[in-house]
């Protein structure tokens, strides 16, 4: 069995791919799902394709540790997000009852 | 093949594959569950990557914090019984298009660059060269960061325990 050269070697361009699905699906979960926490865990699936970009490009390209440290703080941002998402998602849910984001149209006079 | 494209590509079918399933499972539990063999094969990947720093935060905070705070969110906003999380997907075939658009773009873009390629340096332990930078160059950073997780925590606790309590006198 014969592999092709550019399957044999995973290389700079492979990891950007697979990261590259991963926004894709990200992206898919947020525009497609209705429910709240869905939504967050494709913010989270985009970030981690950043991420591994990020670090994918420190390996193979010019960035060296710097990837890394922006990753380290990617991570950061992403756990403050998910706390106060979730409060968010808690409170909407004690108001409407519900964690539809389509059903959350109104504000409080 | 070596051991580096085996695990590769048996890692890369992890992520994709459970990143699928997270997306297109009715059940959210299950979604959940997808996501974390997702997080866990970005992990390795950055494990692969030599960023062994990056891949033990990621095993924390991720598939330990985040995760868990997922799920936590899950169970206190679900009705009823625990079994019939089911959750809808609204317009899936024309953002399906729109999305493998998206990411047929974002391949070609990223397989068409030329990108400049270093030649690839010997492994070597990455946490002296983080923590030097953290202390010199990204020294602000950092502190923000502490600044921003303090106000997070914060503001996520009030926004979790807030009552409807009127006060004396407001009415």
């Amino acid at each position: 069995m014969v592999f092709p050269e550019w399957l044999a070697e995973p290389g700079l361009n492979h990891f950007l791919v697979v990261s590259a699905i991963l926004f894709s699906l990200g992206l898919l979960a947020v525009i497609s799902r209705r429910n709240i926490i869905m939504v967050l865990m494709g913010i989270e699936l985009i970030l981690n394709s950043a991420n591994l970009n990020f670090v994918a490009f420190s390996r193979y390209g010019a960035l060296s540790l710097e990837g890394h440290m922006i990753a380290l703080f990617v991570i950061i941002i992403a756990a403050a997000e998910a706390a106060i998402a979730l409060a968010i998602a808690l409170n909407i849910y004690n108001r409407f009852g519900s964690v539809d984001v389509e059903q959350i149209s109104e504000l409080k006079e | 093949m070596d051991l580096f494209a085996i695990a590769f590509y048996v890692f890369a079918i992890l992520i994709v594959g459970s990143a699928a399933l997270m997306v297109f499972s009715k059940n959210i539990v299950h979604s959940a569950f997808a996501l974390m063999f997702t997080l866990a094969g970005v992990a390795v990947f950055y494990a692969l990557l030599h960023a062994g720093f990056v891949a033990v935060t990621q095993l924390l905070v991720y598939v330990g914090g985040i995760l868990v705070l997922l799920l936590f969110g899950v169970m206190l906003t679900t009705r009823g019984s625990f079994m019939d999380v089911k959750t809808r997907s609204v317009n899936l075939l024309p953002s399906t298009f729109f999305v493998a658009i998206v990411g047929g773009l974002l391949i070609f873009v990223f397989v068409s660059t030329d990108w400049i390629l270093l030649p690839l340096t010997e492994d070597q332990v990455s946490l002296p060269g983080l923590g030097e930078l953290l202390m010199t160059d990204f020294m602000l950073p950092f502190q923000v960061a502490g600044v921003l997780l303090l106000l997070s925590i914060i503001g996520a606790v009030l926004m979790a325990v807030r009552k409807k309590t009127l006060k004396p006198g407001t009415q």
